[in-house]
C-alpha cells in the first residue's frame, strides 16, 4: 500500500474517521496531566519564582508554532509537486491552529518578560521573528479568503509558506545566529548539557505530547471540513451548470 | 491551589488566557465540522432527489 493512498480525499476521510475522537482523548488526557501536574506540583525556581510554571504552556505552544508552519511547507510542497488536494487542504486546515499556538507564546512569553525582564516586549531577535510569523499565518490565512479560485489559492499561499519558512527557521535559531537578544536559549535539546531539572522537564514533556495531539486531531478535523466543503462547492457548480 | 506567591496574577492571566484560546479553537472547529457535514448532507439529498 502507498502512502500517497491517503491523498485520496475519501481514502483520508475514511482513515481519520476513527482517529479523530481518540486524538482529541489522548490530547486532553496529556494535556489534563502535564498542565496540573505542572501547575500544582512543581516547585517554584529560585530564581523565576511561580512564573516557571508558565513555561507548561510557553515552550509546547512555541514549538508547535513553529512546527506547525514546517508542517505546512511539506505539505504546500506536496500540493505545487504532486498537486494533492488533500495536502493543500491539509496546510489551510493546520494555519488557524497555528496563529493560535503563535498568539499563545507571544501572549504567555510576554506575561512571564513583565515580571522577569521589567518589559512586555522587546525587540530581541526571538521575539521579533516569532511576531513576524504571526503576521505571516494570518497573511496565509487572508490570502486564502481572498482568492476565489480554491487552485490559484493553494498555489500562491505554497508560495507565501516557502516565504515565511525563513522566519519560522530564524523563530527557532534566532538565539544562536544573534546573543544581543534577551530571549534564553532553548530549555529543551538534544546535545548532552542539561538546561532545565527533571523536575520540570518531565511535566514539561507530558504538556509537549498533549500540544501535539491536540494539532493531530485538529488538524484532522478541520482537514475533514474542508474536504467537505471543497465536495459542497463542487456538487453546487455541477448544479449551476445542469 | 498551590501559592504563586507575588507573581499570582501573571501565571493565572497565562493560563487563563491560553486555556480560552485553546478552547474557542477547537469549540469553532467542532462547529465548522458540524456544519460542513450537515450542508453535505443537505446538498446530496437535494442532488439525489433532484
Amino acid at each position: 500500500m502507498s502512502f500517497w493512498e491517503y491523498a485520496n480525499p475519501r481514502k483520508f476521510m475514511e482513515t481519520t474517521d476513527n482517529l479523530v475522537g481518540p486524538a482529541f482523548v489522548l490530547a486532553g488526557v496529556c494535556l489534563a496531566v502535564g498542565l496540573i501536574w505542572g501547575f500544582f506540583f512543581t516547585p517554584d525556581d529560585f530564581r523565576q519564582g511561580s512564573t516557571v510554571k508558565i513555561i507548561y504552556i510557553h515552550v509546547p505552544a512555541a514549538m508547535m508554532a513553529i512546527n506547525i508552519w514546517a508542517m505546512m511547507l511539506v505539505t504546500s510542497l506536496v500540493w505545487l509537486i504532486r498537486r494533492h488536494h488533500v495536502s493543500a487542504l491539509a496546510a489551510k486546515a493546520a494555519a488557524p491552529v497555528g496563529v493560535t499556538m503563535t498568539l499563545i507564546a507571544l501572549f504567555t512569553g510576554a506575561v512571564w518578560g513583565q515580571p522577569m525582564w521589567g518589559t512586555w516586549w522587546e525587540w530581541d531577535p526571538r521575539l521579533t521573528s516569532f511576531l513576524i510569523l504571526f503576521l505571516f499565518y494570518l497573511g496565509y490565512m487572508a490570502l486564502w479568503s481572498a482568492i476565489e479560485d480554491p487552485d490559484t489559492a493553494a498555489d500562491l499561499t505554497a508560495i507565501l509558506c516557502m516565504v515565511g519558512s525563513v522566519f519560522a527557521i530564524l523563530s527557532r535559531y534566532a538565539v544562536n545566529f544573534w546573543n544581543q537578544g534577551l530571549h534564553q536559549g532553548a530549555s529543551l535539546s538534544l546535545d548532552k548539557e542539561e538546561n532545565i531539572s527533571n523536575v520540570f522537564w518531565l511535566p514539561l514533556l507530558v504538556s509537549i505530547a498533549g500540544f501535539f495531539l491536540l494539532f493531530i486531531a485538529l488538524v484532522f478535523l478541520r482537514t475533514r471540513s474542508e474536504i467537505r466543503l471543497r465536495r459542497i462547492h463542487a456538487l453546487e457548480m455541477k448544479e449551476r451548470m445542469a | 491551589m498551590p501559592d504563586l506567591g507575588k507573581y499570582a496574577f501573571e501565571v493565572i492571566l497565562a493560563y487563563g488566557g491560553s486555556f480560552l484560546a485553546l478552547v474557542a479553537l477547537v469549540a469553532l472547529s467542532v462547529i465548522q465540522a458540524r456544519r460542513s457535514k450537515r450542508r453535505l448532507e443537505e446538498t446530496e439529498r437535494r442532488r439525489g432527489n433532484g
